[in-house]
């Protein structure tokens, strides 16, 4: 599913180089849950970012899906950005002028869907998310763990295979961010690939694989052990819903 | 899993969002700054509303030009003296004093000319008139009765000059309405009353009708006396400065203008027609370069009212760059979510396009309330055409493309990263 092998990113800014990945390689397979840690400044933000297609690595290949990013055009990582990867941010990142509903149609709209069906897969996934009565609610009108759950919905709104989570409990009370891990599991359970960043010991607990990244580098990765590692082949014939 | 990831090349995605769901989203985003969108569409509005309203006002005093020169008689030939040539040095054209009232005379009774309905011969000299206590500085124009004919003129009191008041030089006048209204007073009669011209006092026998227009055209700020009189009595002078000749019809002006200009050449001894000492004019080739001198004038003004639009351009290019800034985060996540860059260039494009479009839109209707208002106000015919208004909708909306596509393109050229990392 996802192949990285000796990636680095370096950063020149004028005359000073700045190493924030150096020589990363791992395999995640479909269907893992994955939590990369790291202090800050680790490069794990940036690693993030490369596995998003947000930024290219400047040395090393990445394999999404069998496609190598680096090789593609702007529009076609745009195109994967679409329809592979459902990005949730630790600040939610909704439109603030937007309702719940138009929030989570978003993607649809630029992965176009009719927009029949972008009304009725974005209330079908605000329902399941437990939402169903705040469709017309603009971010501002609802909780951080309400908007974490937009968020979540529009992630899912091209029922992408795998899902970026960058500190989404970042900014959520306990209970709110335990709801929201919850959330992730079930929708692990259902076949998603789940790669989340963050610093929280308690929870990464939530995944079933950690990567530890210092100094731009794998320090630990404990997927190798994992009894949901490599050729496990959970959920492989059973797309996620 | 499989099944979930049926996916095409690139180019099969049907990405870009209907237009009707991007105009909305883009009236939306419009909406949330009421104040400065205004602001950015007035610089349009006033640049298309100057244009429309400049141009059509311009297109008026050219129509108002035609009209008046059409009501001197489309079948109309004028001859007017050459310029002067003395010793070598050539005069102002009209100069000369080659015409008389017997070359006039020629034209009318001669067997050679078929083509010609009526000549009249005018002496036209500027003089103060004095009626009472009033004074004016008018033209005065000496004619003979066929002027009334040539020129439609029509009298609202009294009669024309007739061939015995020529053949006596009697002293007699027929005033235009400007001329009543200042020596007499508006709306008076002043038939039967006298007025003075170089000291010779004149009878007033009648008045004619306004026939409108203004300045060097103006036909009711006038005095018309017999020919005979005016260069006799009152001037001294044995020329007359034009003749005044009315085809049959419209058909036969080109033969009336041979045959009238082989007569005068032959009355005039003159062999080559390159030596002619007058020339003859039809009014088409008045109304032509009246009207070019008007087009230049309108031309001009479209000009100075593009300048305008574009500073009205430039408005809108400055605040989509704000907005683009403004909009940072917005467009780094559009894009992380699957936005790719021609789906921002359309997004900020259509944005700046509804700004001017709008703007045009209001444009139109200011321009075109502030020609009528000035139109019926400086008292010319109100006209709009119709390719003013196209062209004016067609470069607000190509000012919008235009000025909006480097703040698109910005937009569309940000990395999703900074993007989204951008407070």
């Amino acid at each position: 599913m996802i192949e990285v092998e000796h990636i680095s990113k370096i950063y020149r800014n004028d005359h000073v180089e700045t190493v924030a990945l150096a020589d990363v390689s791992f395999r995640i397979e479909r269907g893992e849950f994955v939590a990369v840690m790291g202090p800050s400044g680790s490069g794990k933000s940036t690693l993030m970012h490369i596995l998003g297609c947000l930024d290219t690595p400047t040395a090393g290949t990445y394999v999404l899906d069998g496609k190598e990013v680096g090789r593609l055009t702007d529009d076609e990582q745009a195109l994967i950005r679409n329809k592979k990867i459902g990005f949730v941010f630790q600040s939610y990142n909704l439109l603030p002028r937007l309702t719940a509903l138009r929030n989570v149609m978003l993607p649809m709209s630029y992965g176009g869907i009719p927009k029949a069906e972008r009304i009725k897969r974005a209330k079908e996934l605000l329902d399941r998310l437990g939402l169903g009565d705040r469709l017309g609610h603009k971010p501002s009108q609802l909780s951080g763990g309400q908007q974490q759950r937009v968020a979540i919905a529009r992630a899912l709104a091209m029922n992408p295979p795998v899902i970026l989570a960058d500190e989404p409990t970042g900014n959520l009370a306990t209970a709110q961010g335990e709801r929201i891990m919850a959330i992730f599991r079930e929708l692990n359970n259902q076949g998603h690939t789940i790669v989340m960043i963050t610093h929280e010991q308690h929870i990464a607990a939530y995944a079933e694989r950690i990567i530890y990244i210092r100094d731009g580098r794998i320090a630990a990765d404990d997927g190798n052990h994992a009894p949901r590692g490599a050729g496990d082949g959970k959920g492989g014939d059973d797309g996620p819903d | 899993m499989e099944i979930m990831l049926r996916e095409g090349p690139a180019t099969e995605r049907v990405a870009t969002m209907d237009l009707i769901e991007s105009v909305l989203t883009a009236l939306e985003a419009l909406m949330l700054n009421k104040m400065r969108t205004a602001l950015a569409s007035l610089g349009i509005v006033i640049g298309i509303g100057a244009v429309i309203a400049l141009v059509s006002l311009g297109q008026s005093s050219q129509k108002a030009v035609e009209m008046q020169i059409q009501s001197l008689g489309s079948n109309l030939l004028t001859v007017m003296p050459g310029s002067p040539m003395t010793r070598g040095v050539r005069g102002a054209a009209g100069a000369a004093t080659s015409l008389t009232y017997e070359d006039a005379q020629a034209i009318e009774t001669s067997g050679q000319v078929t083509s010609v309905a009526s000549v009249s011969a005018e002496l036209s000299q500027r003089a103060q008139v004095v009626a009472g206590r009033n004074n004016t500085n008018t033209q005065v124009l000496g004619t003979t009765p066929a002027y009334a004919e040539v020129r439609k003129l029509s009298l609202t009191s009294g009669r024309y000059i007739s061939q015995p008041d020529v053949d006596s030089m009697a002293r007699v006048a027929v005033v235009g309405p400007e001329v009543v209204s200042v020596l007499f007073g508006e709306g008076a009669d002043p038939v039967g009353q006298t007025l003075r011209i170089n000291g010779i006092a004149l009878r007033i026998i009648g008045v004619t009708a306004s026939k409108g227009g203004s300045g060097f055209m103006n036909q009711d700020d006038i005095v018309f006396v017999p020919l005979t009189t005016a260069q006799k009595l009152l001037f001294g002078l044995n020329h007359v400065t034009s003749i005044s000749v009315a085809a049959k019809s419209q058909d036969v002006m080109e033969q009336a203008r041979t045959e009238v200009g082989y007569l005068l050449l032959s009355r005039h001894k003159l062999t080559d027609p390159a030596q002619a000492d007058f020339n003859i004019m039809s009014q088409e080739d008045v109304l032509g370069a009246a009207s070019q001198v008007t087009g230049t004038f309108t031309a001009l003004l479209a000009g100075i009212a593009m300048i305008s639009l574009l500073v009205g351009g430039i408005g809108i290019m400055n605040i989509m760059l704000v907005t683009v800034v403004e909009r940072t985060r917005e467009i780094g996540l559009r894009k992380s979510l699957g936005a790719r860059k021609k789906d921002i260039i359309a997004q900020f494009l259509i944005e700046s396009s509804i700004l001017t479009g709008v703007g045009g839109i209001l444009g139109i209707a200011a321009g075109i309330s502030t020609a009528f208002v000035t139109s019926k106000f400086m008292n010319l015919p109100f006209s709009v055409s119709l390719w003013v208004v196209l062209l004016s909708i067609g470069v607000s909306c190509g000012v919008g493309m235009i000025f909006g596509l480097y703040p698109a393109k910005k937009a569309a050229d940000l990395s999703p990263i900074e993007a989204l990392r951008f407070e």
